[in-house]
């Protein structure tokens, strides 16, 4: 009897033949159009008449805004000829667009201060700087910018009715953002003290600005005020509502946090306070930084609605970017191009607003400012 | 309720506005000229490309400055809402409002302000198709006429149509220039609004000369500049500039011969207006050469007009009822003396 040694036996492994690829028509790109786009009947329908739309859309659009446009920089007016958009028109009209009308010989301080803005911009998006440095960066920041824009301590003063284009209307969203933060945090923890007086008068700030419309309460900051001070003081028009903006605004982030604040839960606080800990100090480290990372989507979404909400400020004699938009269109040397200066509003608008927004996806993905 | 919150603030309006005095020396003070306009209106007051305010409206007030302060760019523009002009200038926030204001009753006896003089005839026309074939106002009977909601033109068209007997179907949209779309997309067969401005938003159509002005105008719209009430002289100043750039018309003074005329002029009057004999300026606590400054900062009245609405210009509104009185109009100059 022979014993087979074990590396004689043939061993027999049970081999599975390769898979065979996935239908041709259930993946790449065949198959996301299948899946997504022609699923049924009516998807594939809905498909062909979106395609038709887009057929019939884009290409004049692109003709209208590219291919057959002006992109002269001569001072010339487009010909006639062009029918296309005259992109001229913007280039012509660009500094009053962005500045308003401050004063051509001073126009490095209004750069000089974008760019510091933009800097300031980067250090908080890329997470340069740590968030404390960052939030007092913030609060700061404004002083500086003022002065540079505005003049004083040896700078030429520009008078603020010269201001105006996007500078005002970044100028007065930005500020308005940094200011109406802070105070709508404190009317929403105000709205949820204990005492009574604290409690009723935050309920009835809140209450009244969120009762009436921005429109109104420019008003009542531009036409109404001066005629209740009395004679010879006058409070700048810019400020007066850019206090407007901040009180609308902080009046609506107050009821956003306060849904911040409700969202945590009541054992929270009790162990933190068992613990030991003060009561501000509880609502510092433990309720609200939670509270404000709840809340992150509508906050953002606050901010971009009041960049959006500057450009009431026009029905108030402000003619910030789209006030300077308007005006543009009307220039007699410059009449009939309406939708080139609506269409780059647009786009500028929408660039700004966009960024903010992907800014707050940013802080959601990563969890902290 | 409302009434009594009216009086209270318009008599607070009007004691402030009465206790206080001397623009002009307050202006001289401060060494610059506040002055109200509009937030643009083409041909009025906009800003150009350069960033400066230009237009009818500014140039009347940089005459002021040029008089008051020797200067006519010692002035600062307050761009103001409609419903900011007359506040504005009530209240003190500017010393001198020049934006498309109709003088009416109510605005000079009422809000607090004074009117000085009307720089503009303007009134309310309409413009059609040349398709439409329709020659006179009185004949759009039937038609559906675009108009600018909230405005005086909308109050005006109705009681045109009512005092005609007309059957006019208003198509009323927010804005004006919606409403002008809307007149180009053909949903009206009519467009209505201040004849000075149908003429400039007509330059604006691809065929312009497709519409038609109607030669009727439904309303009077006397457009002068306002001050606050009660500062007797700071009116007077603001009234005998504007008056004294007519006259400048009147008697052929333009801002590139006023130093001429100045020394050669044998005419009394010119030499009156100019300072060399008799002394005008005191009478208004100015000096002698105030006019002189005035028409050699901005020109005179027609030069001003041409400038922003002549031939040469894109709006090309024709001068009509603004002629002087002598040509057909309705601009008579007072006496300077």
């Amino acid at each position: 009897m022979t014993i087979l040694s074990d590396a004689n036996r043939e061993v027999f492994i049970f081999q599975p033949m390769h898979d065979l690829p996935a239908p041709l028509e259930s993946v790449g790109i065949i198959g996301w159009l299948r899946e997504n786009l022609f699923s049924s009947k009516v998807n594939s329908l809905l498909t062909m008449a979106a395609l038709l739309f887009l057929w019939k859309t884009v290409p004049p659009l692109i003709s209208w805004a590219v291919t057959d446009a002006t992109w002269s920089f001569s001072p010339d007016p487009c010909s006639i000829e062009k029918t296309g958009a005259c992109w001229t028109f913007i280039f012509v009209k660009f500094r009053v667009l962005m500045l308003g009308l401050y004063p051509e010989q001073f126009i490095w301080r209004p750069v000089l201060a974008f760019a510091i803005f933009l800097l300031v911009c980067g250090l908080t998006v890329f997470r340069l700087l740590r968030a404390r440095f960052l939030i007092a960066l913030w609060f700061f920041l404004p002083l500086p910018l003022f002065f540079l824009i505005n003049g004083g301590m040896g700078l030429e003063t520009v008078d603020q009715s010269l201001w105006g284009g996007l500078m005002l209307s970044i100028g007065l969203a930005a500020i308005g953002i940094i200011m109406s933060i802070p105070l709508g945090i404190l009317l929403a923890l105000a709205r949820r003290s204990n005492m009574v007086l604290v409690k009723t008068l935050s309920i009835g700030i809140i209450e009244s600005i969120r009762g009436v419309p921005l429109i109104t309460i420019l008003f009542m900051a531009s036409v109404m005020m001066p005629i209740f001070l009395p004679q010879g003081m006058n409070i700048n028009n810019l400020l007066r509502v850019q206090i407007g903006i901040i009180l609308f605004s902080s009046a609506y982030i107050a009821e956003v946090v306060r849904g911040g604040l409700q969202a945590i839960p009541k054992g929270q606080i009790e162990a933190a306070i068992s613990l030991g800990l003060k009561s501000w100090t509880v609502t510092c480290f433990v309720v609200l930084p939670q509270a404000l990372r709840h809340v992150i989507p509508s906050l953002i979404g606050r901010c971009v609605a009041l960049f959006k909400d500057t450009s009431l400020v026009i029905i108030v004699g402000l003619l910030d970017f789209l006030g300077m938009i308007k005006a543009s269109a009307q220039d007699p040397e410059w009449l009939g191009y309406d939708a080139e200066a609506y269409v780059f509003c647009a786009l500028i608008y929408w660039i700004i607003c966009f960024s903010m927004s992907q800014y707050g996806k940013s802080i959601e993905r990563h969890n902290r400012w | 309720m409302k009434k009594v919150m009216v009086l209270i603030v318009l008599s607070i309006v009007m004691t402030a506005a009465t206790a206080w005095s001397g623009t002009l020396e307050d202006v001289q003070k401060k060494g610059i000229l506040a002055c109200g306009i509009s937030e643009g209106v083409p041909g009025f007051s906009i800003p150009d490309s350069k960033g400066h305010w230009v237009g009818f409206d500014v140039d009347m007030a940089r005459a002021v400055a040029a008089a008051v302060l020797s200067d006519p760019e010692k002035i600062k523009f307050v761009p103001l809402a409609s419903k900011q002009k007359i506040i504005a200038v009530s209240s003190g926030q500017v010393d001198l409002t020049s934006r498309t204001t109709t003088w009416t009753l109510k605005r000079d006896a009422k809000q607090g302000v004074d009117f000085t003089t009307i720089v503009f005839y303007d009134g309310q026309g309409f413009m059609v198709p040349k398709s439409l074939g329709v020659e006179s106002a009185t004949k759009i009977d039937g038609a559906t006429v675009c108009v600018t909601a909230g405005t005086t033109s909308e109050l005006n068209l109705a009681d045109f149509a009512r005092l005609h007997g007309l059957k006019i179907e208003a198509l009323v949209f927010d804005g004006k220039k919606e409403a002008l779309n809307a007149y180009t997309a053909g949903r009206c067969d009519g467009f209505t609004t201040d004849v000075s401005q149908l003429a400039s938003l007509r330059t604006t159509f691809a065929s312009p000369m497709a519409h038609k002005i109607l030669p009727e105008v439904i309303s009077k719209e006397p457009l002068s500049p306002l001050v606050r009430h009660g500062d007797n002289q700071w009116k007077d100043i603001v009234t005998w500039v504007i008056n004294g750039l007519i006259a400048a018309e009147e008697n052929g003074i333009t801002a590139a011969n006023v130093e001429e005329m100045k020394v050669k002029s044998n005419n009394p009057v010119i030499q009156r207006m100019l300072g060399q004999s008799g002394d005008t300026g005191s009478y208004l606590g100015l000096d002698k050469e105030w006019l002189v400054r005035a028409i050699k900062a901005v020109g005179n009245y027609g030069e001003i007009y041409d400038r922003h609405f002549g031939p040469s210009t894109k709006l090309n509104i024709p001068r009509g009822v603004n002629k002087l009185w002598t040509q057909g109009g309705l601009h008579y100059a007072l006496p300077i003396r």
